[in-house]
């Protein structure tokens, strides 16, 4: 490399490093990002600092947080990893907050369906497969597989199950049509869909374990300020406002 | 005790795969080694294809094809009432076209090596072409034979991201070892991930390790 362009390289690092000393990295879980690209897009208009996202499963950044990535603010889909963080001391103490509540959706996009009561197929166990994310890993795939234990259903439905590797996948499972029915995410019904929905039904929040998804500061961010900012940005009616929109109900 | 359910299934989808692909696999492999056919190229890029493609790709598809709307999905499900995805039978498709270079290219490459003359001389003795590809062909190419079973047996246990995307993790039909080890290490179930881990481990290198000596020992002949 010629010692011009080696000195044009190491003034370009330089000036990155002190113009933009403040900016901001979030862990966010696969099933946010949408909802929190347009929320970052909000806090830049307002703060002027720059984020960036990186989104995974919320089990998958969480042990990339544990060994030492370097995020500022993870934004998990579930309130067990961010309790987790705080007690090994890899997330601030007492910065957790919960800064959506999701909602669990049955829906088809069977053409079969249309117009029928998705509950009424579910009972009748008049369909083939029923996607759920999978219970040991997706706060929605145990929250499904609780709905279904509540309803009596589950003995029954079991063996007809498809375990998505995630809520996305489940999703995936029944916009394919490889799966009749499917136990989804309602932000993922308020999304972009590719098809349209013949069925859906809310399934009550009563009926399954709250879908908390809680936030915290981490420990090793070199941005805490930047990283507070957003933590109180994330409790603001704006984006409350885009919450309830996206299908997520939003803490009093 | 571990669960060894997940490791054995994946075995069978193995067995089950490795069958047909040397059954299917050696005629395909042996018309792509004698044919001067100008679609030669053609069906050997094709039958290469899976090396190269992710299997995002191949999971991508098969998820429709195979799916309830798909061209061989549909016609299963008439048939059946079942949908292929989300079954073993889906799985033993997806391995087949997942390793199907796997099994052909060596079988070719054993065919290729062929002396002509051998072939000539069974012929001019009365043999039918069917019946030199049977006493000439194959025995002379066993050392193919065993490297494709190796690969396209070893290559289908490893299969992770094809059976992800169309397999839907139901126990002891599509759970294979792979998506196991992956369930056991996302919920930090670190000693079950290592126990299914170090088994295949030590299967791959004793496998592999056989077949290269088999090889060294067959050469030194």
């Amino acid at each position: 490399m010629s010692p011009l362009r080696t000195g044009f390289l190491f003034a370009a690092l330089v000036s990155t490093n002190s113009f933009a000393d403040e900016n901001l990295t979030i862990a966010v879980a696969s099933n946010f990002q949408a909802t929190v690209n347009e929320i970052a897009a909000e806090f830049m208009a307002v703060t002027k600092i720059p984020v960036r996202i990186s989104s995974g499963s919320t089990g998958k950044l969480y042990a990339q947080i544990v060994n030492g990535a370097p995020y500022d603010v993870f934004l998990a889909a579930d309130s067990a990893r961010p309790k987790l963080l705080e007690e090994a001391g890899a997330a601030v103490k007492g910065s957790r907050i919960t800064y959506a509540t999701g909602a669990l959706v049955l829906w088809s996009a069977d053409s079969a369906l249309k117009n029928k009561d998705c509950l009424a197929v579910l009972k009748s166990g008049s369909y083939r497969r029923l996607a759920i994310a999978n219970p040991l890993t997706a706060p929605y795939g145990l929250a499904a597989k609780e709905f279904l234990q509540a309803a009596g259903l589950f003995d029954e439905a079991e063996n007809r199950i498809a375990y998505g590797e995630n809520i996305s996948q489940a999703l995936q499972f029944v916009v394919t049509g490889n799966a009749t029915l499917g136990l989804i995410a309602m932000s993922q019904v308020k999304g972009r869909l590719p098809v349209t929905a013949s069925c859906s039904w809310n399934v009550p929040s009563t009926m399954h374990s709250a879908l908390d998804q809680q936030a915290v500061l981490l420990s090793g961010s070199d941005n805490a300020d930047a990283a507070r900012k957003f933590m109180n940005f994330l409790q603001t009616t704006q984006v409350a406002m885009i919450l309830e929109h996206r299908g997520y109900t939003v803490p009093e | 005790m571990m669960d060894f359910g997940p490791l054995w299934l994946s075995a069978q989808l193995a067995l089950v795969t490795t069958a047909i692909l040397i059954i299917l696999g050696a005629p395909l492999a042996w018309w792509l080694s004698q044919t001067r056919s100008r679609w030669q190229p053609v069906v050997q890029a094709i039958v290469a294809m899976p090396i190269v493609l992710p299997p995002t790709v191949l999971g991508f598809y098969l998820l429709i094809v195979l799916g309830p709307n798909g061209a061989i999905g549909s016609w299963w499900v008439k048939l059946t009432g079942d949908t292929l995805t989300f079954s073993f039978t889906g799985l033993v498709i997806a391995s087949c076209i997942y390793s199907l270079p796997f099994a052909v290219q060596p079988m070719q490459n054993a065919f290729e090596s062929l002396s002509k003359r051998n072939l000539e001389a069974a012929w001019t003795l009365g043999a039918s072409k069917l019946d030199a590809f049977f006493s000439v062909a194959v025995p002379l190419s066993i050392r193919g034979f065993v490297s494709a079973i190796v690969l396209a047996f070893a290559h289908t246990l490893g299969e992770f991201g094809v059976v992800l995307m169309v397999g839907g993790n139901i126990p002891g039909e599509t759970r294979v070892v792979s998506i196991a080890i992956y369930d056991h290490v996302e919920t930090l179930d670190y000693a079950s991930a290592h126990q299914l881990s170090l088994a295949l481990i030590v299967f791959a290198f004793v496998t592999l390790f056989s077949m290269f000596l088999i090889n060294r020992r067959w050469q030194a002949r």
